[in-house]
C-alpha cells in the first residue's frame, strides 16, 4: 500500500472519513454525552430538535442524542466482539484444516458446512434460547454463527500458499508446523481477511441491531441502535425523528464499513 | 578430500494415482527407476533432462520432502534449496531483513546483534546492499530476488546446495550473473552443488559431472567433458544436437 495508490482510492479515503467520524463520535460519547441517556424528563417528552436537544426527545423525554450516542457504541462492542470470536476461531479452524487437510479437514469443514447452513441470525436466536437474552449473550451467539464464514476464507487461502516455494524453504530451515502455519502463512492471508472483517463487521451491526429490534439483545433501559428502533416504531407517525435518527447511524455506520471493505479489496 | 557427500542406491519413487471413486484399485505411477549415483564433496554435479524427466522428483527424494524406496545416505547436515521460481520462494508479507533472520532463528542460539551481523555479511557476499534489508521481496528485481534467495539457502551454512533451475527464470544477463555468483560461493565456502537444469551449455559451463536422466531413469553419467565429447548413450547425443552443441 502506498500513499500514491490510497489518494486515488476513492471508496477507501471515503469510508476511512466516514467511519473516522462515526468513531470519533462514539468514543466522545463514552466519556460526555449531553444528558443521561437513561434520565427521563417528563417535561421535554417527544421534544423537537433543538439545540437543547440536538435529535429531540424520546416518549420518556430522554434525550435522543444521547442515547445514539450510547447505543452506538454498545452495538459497535457487540459486533466487534462478534467479529473478534469469529475471527480468532476462524483463523484457528481454517488453518488446520487448510494446512493439513485430509480427514481432519473433512470432519471440521462438514461440521462448518453444518453452522453456516442456518442463517446467521436464526442460528444465534437458538442460542439466545439456550443462554438467555443479554449483550454478553448476544456477542456468544453471534460470534459462533459468524465462525464458519472466516474459517472457509482462511482455508482457502491457507490451500492456496501451503504448496508454494517459500513454506517448503521454510521447512527445509526447520520451521515447525505452527510456526509455518502463524507465523509465515498467516500474514499473507490479511489483505483478504481484512476485507473480511471489515464485511462482518458490517453483519454483526446489522445482526445486533435485529435482535435488538426482536427484544433479544440488549436489555432495557440500556440502549441500542435496535432497541430504539424498536421502541420508535409505535411513535413512527407522531415522532418520526425518534426512529429516524437511530436508523441513520446505522446506514452511516454501515456505509462506512463497507466502502473501507471495498477499499481494502481494490489494494 | 574425495569423500562422498552423497550416497544413492536403487531409488525409486512412485507418485498414487488418485481414484475416481474409493473401490478402484489403488495404482501409481513409477517416476524414478533405480537411480545410484554418488556425489562427491567439494563438486558441482548437474542433473540434465527434459521436463518429467524427474529432475525435481529427485531433488525432493534427497530433501526428504517425499516417501521413496532405496537408500539415500547424506553425509552432511540438512540440504538447502534453492528454487527456479524467486517470486514463490520468497515470504510475500516479510522484509528481506526478516527472510534471511529466519533461518538463524529458527537454530537458535544467536543474540539479535549475531543475526543481524550474520545477515549484512551474508549480504555482501551475494552483491547486495544493505539498504534492500527494508524492502518487500515484491519491490525487488527477478536478479535481486534469486541472490536473496540464494542468501536465505546458504544461511545456515549448508554443505549440500541443490538449486533447481535456479536461473531459468531469469533473462540471459542476470542468469550469467547468478551462475557466476553461485560458482564464486561454491569455491569459497567448499559447497557441493546439485545442480539441476534443462540447458546443455549452463551446465557445461558450470558443473564438474553431469547426470543425463529420462523418463526417470539415469541414461548416462560422467565427467562432464566425457559424456559431451565422448557420449555413448544415443539419447544423449539427441539432447545434445537440440541444444546445437557440436560433438564430432
Amino acid at each position: 500500500m502506498n500513499w500514491k495508490k490510497i489518494r486515488k482510492n476513492k471508496n477507501f479515503i471515503a469510508g476511512s472519513i466516514l467511519t473516522g467520524i462515526m468513531l470519533l463520535l462514539i468514543l466522545a460519547g463514552c466519556f460526555y454525552t449531553p444528558y443521561n441517556p437513561n434520565t427521563m424528563d417528563p417535561s421535554a417528552k417527544f421534544a423537537g430538535v433543538s439545540l437543547k436537544h440536538l435529535m429531540g426527545c424520546d416518549n420518556f423525554g430522554r434525550d435522543i442524542f444521547s442515547r445514539v450516542l450510547s447505543g452506538s457504541r454498545t452495538t459497535l462492542i457487540v459486533a466487534a466482539g462478534t467479529v473478534l470470536i469469529g475471527v480468532v476461531f476462524g483463523i484457528l479452524i481454517g488453518a488446520l484444516t487448510g494446512y493439513y487437510g485430509g480427514v481432519l479437514d473433512e470432519v471440521l469443514m462438514r461440521i462448518n458446512d453444518a453452522v453456516f447452513a442456518f442463517p446467521s441470525i436464526l442460528l444465534a436466536l437458538l442460542f439466545i434460547s439456550l443462554l438467555g437474552s443479554g449483550k454478553y449473550h448476544v456477542i456468544i451467539a453471534l460470534g459462533i454463527a459468524f465462525v464458519p464464514s472466516f474459517a472457509r476464507i482462511v482455508r482457502s487461502e491457507f490451500i492456496r500458499n501451503k504448496n508454494m516455494d517459500y513454506v517448503k524453504s521454510a521447512k527445509l530451515q526447520g520451521a515447525g508446523d505452527f510456526r509455518i502455519m502463524f507465523v509465515h502463512i498467516l500474514p499473507n492471508t490479511m489483505t483478504v481477511l481484512l476485507s473480511a472483517i471489515m464485511i462482518g463487521f458490517n453483519n454483526a451491526v446489522l445482526a445486533e441491531a435485529g435482535m435488538s429490534f426482536l427484544g433479544i439483545g440488549v436489555q432495557p433501559p440500556d440502549a441500542s441502535l435496535g432497541r430504539m428502533l424498536s421502541e420508535a416504531q409505535s411513535f413512527l407517525f407522531s415522532a418520526p425523528m425518534y426512529a429516524l435518527f437511530p436508523g441513520l447511524t446505522i446506514i452511516l455506520l454501515v456505509l462506512g464499513f463497507g466502502l473501507l471493505s471495498d477499499g481494502l479489496k481494490n489494494e | 578430500m574425495t569423500e562422498n557427500i552423497l550416497e544413492v542406491t536403487d531409488l525409486q519413487v512412485s507418485y498414487p494415482v488418485s481414484r475416481k471413486t474409493p473401490f478402484e484399485k489403488k495404482k501409481s505411477i513409477q517416476v524414478l527407476k533405480d537411480i545410484s549415483f554418488t556425489m562427491k564433496r567439494g563438486e558441482i554435479l548437474g542433473l540434465v533432462g527434459e521436463s518429467g524427466s524427474g529432475k525435481t522428483t529427485l531433488a525432493r527424494s534427497i530433501l526428504q520432502m517425499i516417501p521413496y524406496e532405496g537408500t539415500i545416505i547424506r553425509n552432511t547436515v540438512q540440504p538447502q534449496m534453492v528454487f527456479q521460481d524467486p517470486y514463490g520462494s520468497l515470504n510475500p508479507s516479510q522484509r528481506i531483513a526478516w527472510i534471511l533472520e529466519e533461518p538463524l532463528r529458527l537454530k537458535g542460539g544467536l543474540s539479535k546483534e549475531e543475526r543481524v551481523q550474520k545477515v549484512k555479511t551474508m549480504l555482501q557476499r551475494v552483491g547486495l546492499e544493505e539498504k534492500i534489508l527494508e524492502r518487500f521481496p515484491r519491490e525487488l528485481s527477478g536478479g535481486q530476488r534469486q541472490r536473496i534467495a540464494i542468501a536465505a539457502a546458504l544461511m545456515l551454512e549448508p554443505e549440500l546446495l541443490i538449486a533447481d533451475e535456479p536461473v531459468s527464470a531469469l533473462d540471459v544477463t542476470i542468469q550469467a550473473q547468478i551462475l557466476a555468483l553461485l560458482k564464486e560461493i561454491q569455491k569459497e565456502m567448499n559447497l557441493s552443488i546439485l545442480f539441476i537444469s534443462h540447458d546443455l551449455r549452463v551446465v557445461y559451463e558450470m558443473c564438474d559431472h553431469v547426470l543425463i536422466m529420462q523418463l526417470g531413469q539415469i541414461r548416462e553419467s560422467g565427467d562432464v567433458e566425457e559424456v559431451y565429447f565422448h557420449h555413448k548413450d544415443p539419447y544423449t547425443g539427441k539432447l545434445l544436437k537440440a541444444a546445437g552443441i557440436e560433438t564430432a
